[in-house]
């Protein structure tokens, strides 16, 4: 098949660096590393390909940006503004789209691949939250996730405030209304992040460093941690045949998972490409340089700033003033409260959840989202807060395109934004329960084999096989609720970790965990049943 | 990464056949029987370039080579289009060419980065002969001998430094480092002025007391974009609003200051009926026959509050829905905003409408010291 020494230069190559850093070792434990495969896994290598298409294009668009306010006198090719003052950031970002061949194109990659960042970030965030992948030893990766995602928003409102274009300018000019709200040092933050007042001239080359040297470079650096700490620890695998917590089983690093997550990168560039081809983006020669007494209607942000956007709108009018000081909670609440709960929960749930169920093993294959149903509940319940805020964002297009009164839509969304992630818990509790006992059934009678019988009595009935081992596997690797000891044993001693108020909380936490689990087992006394329904089966074959 | 334990001496070679899903050649596999079920079989190779005659293995090379020389076609369509067209007559010439050029560039690119992908996983999945392995996991904790050795030698060498034993040293390490901290911070210091007072007047209070020195009434107020004073009869008709901003604020300020001092004094001044109208307390002539002017800058968090609804008098934010009641002092009727819109003094000096004073209390967002 293959020689047995690879070509010349190859093996000088490998001895060359060999000889010097002792690499092949390295290569050797690796080159067949086992890559567990799952069409979810491919969520955060989307987020991976979009950030270093992110880094080529940018590096591409910093050629022609010019980072400045300084005010000059439009002259290029798009007519229509021809003879307009603007700032030279806005001058030069309309050079790029119009007369840098190439340039519009790598703008809106750009824009396209910064928004197909977050997105699939969040997407590859909940499968993890929904898969249980954050477990024990991989706490440390979530929390960098966690980190990355918070980060990418910064990112993103920087980037798209950097053209000085009346839609961006709007975007700071909430940011500054933010930055001055908080209380005690408001006004110093806003005074010194934009060197005066709004919109000052410092502004723009200030976030163009924090976008394109600080914020990259923070990013980069928490991807290679992500990355390499994926690949010390071994990618998670999802509870199918031949995967268990102490054998990882897939296809090789090389050559064939190389390929195909080359193969990715390709897919993510040219999806990317073709928007970057055919979809416009943040056009954004329609807006007109910023002005601060002009806006237009229907201004929004990327989607990722538009569960902060939902908040605000929705948020009652409460300002505190006393003893000669302003609490301006109709803008701290919303700007800190909704992504504080849905962020700092997600980085604290594994911690909570180790705590809750009293389970400090470390896990590497995956729960289905069922087995877990108040994990899989909160999950849903945040998804629909933040759905519900990120809906809101949008509230005045909804009025408009339903013809439902603004203030209505306004209304539904304060009231549903509490009232939503409730129902969605109790439904995807009941959810998940449901599908529970339907393993359990799998499991205790089989499936239906559309075999019909009929008994001497004339009786008729549907023969039941057992299902395939395949199924079978992935409907066992439910682990059942342990009973946890109670918090007082028959002598009235309670038990270690139960005590004090916190230790009533946990024990109360644990029961509401696994009180309503539904075992999912082989019959003790099903077992000469289920020989019957195997050699049943049999017997349908021959 | 060197020190990883990940061996793969754990797992066999590729030729470990117990691992596989056992198949006889020729019938069907069990995951296409039950497609929905398969959640476990794995998609990719699953070693079919084993099971394929030469023949269709030949086949799907000339179909992978296909979508290969596709790419290469499209990249040189890119680079042609680049070098030939884009720039034809020296250079794109506004929106129609950079669109053109845009869909020619992004397509031929989209073509080639998709046409090579779909290549590579045709390859991977027809004619890679890999097969599934197994590897070990391994105890990512280090043994209770490591633990303790390396527990050992650390407060060996904690010892050894003397770090614990001369507190001395310690403290005055300690007492050097807290400062060195803070230096970077007071660096910071620059980027920025205090915020004095600086929030709690506008350009207009600069304007009206120039214009007073000058003997007149008030500063005249200048349409925002023409630049024109304006007379109550140009503004006479009932529901109209306008953007105005204080006479002189294009020519005075220094040109990086403009569109800063615009910030802060841009307002808008709306024609109220007269039997609407309800001035407020001690606001009583702040009006010219109804003509009343409020700041621009929406009290919630800075937008323009832009957007005036004649037939209710509704002042509305476009960012966040704040309403305003222009025929009430602007009050709050619905959304976020906590505060009404502060108004602007306003008479008439030889037919044009000026502005007799600055705002009362700071314009825009509401903020700690405002009080």
């Amino acid at each position: 098949m293959s020689q047995a020494t690879p070509p010349k230069a190859i093996e000088g190559t490998l001895g060359f660096i060999d000889e010097r850093l002792g690499s092949t070792t390295f290569f050797r434990r690796n080159v067949k590393k086992v890559f567990p495969d799952h069409w979810s896994f491919m969520l955060g290598e989307i987020a991976l390909y979009s950030f270093i298409i992110l880094l080529l294009t940018g590096t591409f668009l910093t050629l022609w940006f010019k980072p400045s306010m300084v005010e000059v006198v439009y002259d290029g090719s798009y007519t229509k503004l021809q003879g307009v003052k603007m700032s030279e950031a806005y001058d030069s970002t309309l050079h790029i789209s119009f007369d840098v061949r190439g340039g519009l194109l790598m703008r809106q990659i750009h824009h396209w691949a910064a928004i197909l960042f977050m997105a699939s970030i969040l997407a590859h965030m909940l499968r993890v939250f929904f898969t249980g992948a954050y477990r024990k030893p991989r706490e440390l990766n979530w929390l960098i996730g966690i980190g990355m995602f918070t980060l990418g928003m910064l990112e993103g409102l920087f980037g798209y405030s950097l053209p000085d274009d009346l839609l961006s300018g709007t975007g700071l000019r909430i940011t500054q209304g933010v930055a001055e709200s908080i209380p005690l040092v408001g006004t110093y933050i806003y005074m010194f992040l934009f060197g005066g007042e709004f919109p000052g001239q410092d502004i723009v080359p200030r976030l163009y460093m924090l976008h394109i040297l600080l914020i990259p470079a923070l990013i980069l650096g928490m991807v290679t941690a992500h990355m390499m700490i994926m690949w010390h620890q071994k990618h998670t695998a999802m509870p199918v045949k031949n995967q268990t917590e102490q054998q990882v089983y897939g296809y090789p690093f090389y050559p064939v998972f190389m390929a195909k997550t080359g193969a990715y990168f390709l897919f993510t560039f040219g999806v990317v490409a073709l928007l970057g081809a055919f979809a416009q983006i943040n056009p954004i020669w329609l807006f007109g340089p910023y002005d601060p007494g002009a806006i237009s209607s229907g201004s929004q942000p990327d989607w990722y700033m538009g569960v902060l956007e939902g908040a605000l709108r929705i948020m009652p009018n409460w300002e505190i003033t006393a003893w000669g000081h302003t609490l301006s909670l109709n803008v701290l609440i919303p700007a800190a409260v909704p992504l504080g709960i849905v962020f700092g929960g997600a980085a604290a749930w594994p911690f909570i959840e180790a705590w809750v169920t009293g389970d400090k093993r470390q896990h590497h294959v995956n729960t289905r989202p069922r087995n877990a149903p108040v994990r899989t509940a909160t999950g849903m319940a945040a998804v629909t807060f933040y759905g519900l805020l990120w809906l809101a964002g949008a509230n005045d297009v909804l009025a408009e395109r339903f013809h439902v009164s603004l203030f209505a839509t306004t209304w539904f969304f304060r009231v549903t934004v509490f009232l939503g992630p409730l129902i969605a818990f109790i439904v995807t509790k009941r959810i998940c329960l449901g599908l529970q006992r339907k393993d359990a059934d799998t499991i205790g009678h089989g499936v239906e084999s559309g075999v019909i019988l009929m008994s001497p009595e004339g009786r008729f009935s549907e023969r039941h096989e057992a299902p395939r081992e395949e199924e079978k596997t992935v409907i066992l690797s439910k682990e059942n609720a342990r009973p946890e000891a109670p918090a007082r044993d028959a002598e009235g001693i309670p038990a270690p970790g139960s005590k004090g108020p916190l230790g009533h909380l946990r024990s109360r936490l644990n029961r509401a965990w696994t009180f309503d689990d539904i075992p999912v087992e082989e019959h003790e006394h099903g077992h000469s049943d289920q020989k019957a329904i195997e050699s049943g089966s049999e017997q349908v074959k021959h | 990464m060197s020190d990883d334990k990940n061996e793969t001496e754990g797992a066999q070679g590729p030729g470990e056949d117990g691992r596989r899903r056992e198949r006889v050649i020729g019938t069907p596999s069990p995951a296409r029987e039950k497609a929905l079920l398969a959640e476990d079989d794995i998609s990719a190779p699953a070693g079919v370039g084993e099971q394929l005659d030469e023949a269709s293995m030949k086949r799907a090379e000339r179909i992978v080579a296909t979508f290969f020389l596709v790419a290469f076609a499209a990249s040189v369509a890119f680079i042609a289009y680049f070098i030939g067209w884009s720039g034809r007559d020296g250079g794109m010439h506004g929106v129609v060419r950079a669109r053109e050029s845009n869909f020619w560039l992004g397509g031929t690119m989209a073509l080639s980065f998709i046409a090579m992908a779909v290549g590579v996983t045709i390859w991977v999945r027809r004619l890679m002969t890999s097969k599934p392995i197994v590897q070990e996991r391994h105890e990512l904790a280090a043994d209770e001998e490591t633990r303790a050795a390396f527990a050992q030698d650390f407060l060996e060498g904690a010892e050894d430094s003397g770090i614990t034993k001369r507190p001395l040293l310690r403290r005055t390490l300690l007492l050097a480092a807290a400062p060195l901290g803070l230096a970077p911070l007071v660096l910071l210091r620059d980027l920025g002025p205090l915020p004095e007072k600086r929030l709690r007047h506008t350009y207009w209070g600069e304007a009206v007391k120039k214009a007073q020195a000058e003997g007149k009434k008030g500063v005249r107020l200048v349409v925002d974009g023409t630049n024109k004073p304006l007379r109550v009869s140009d503004f006479s008709s009932p529901g109209g609003m306008i953007t105005v901003l204080p006479e002189g604020i294009e020519e005075e300020v220094p040109e990086e200051q403009v569109l800063t001092q615009n910030a802060k004094a841009v307002t808008i001044l709306i024609n109220v009926p007269a039997d609407k109208f309800k001035p407020a307390k001690g606001r009583e002539n702040w009006h010219v026959n109804g003509i009343v002017a409020y700041s621009k800058v929406c009290t919630h968090v800075g937008c323009p509050a832009a957007l005036y609804e004649q037939t209710t008098h509704h002042i509305l934010c476009p960012c966040h829905q704040s309403t305003f009641d222009a025929t009430d002092a602007a009050k709050v009727i619905f959304g976020p905003a906590a505060r009404p819109l502060p108004q602007l003094p306003l008479s008439v000096e030889d037919g044009y409408i000026v502005a007799t004073s600055d705002y009362h209390e700071p314009v825009g967002p509401s903020f700690w010291e405002r009080g």
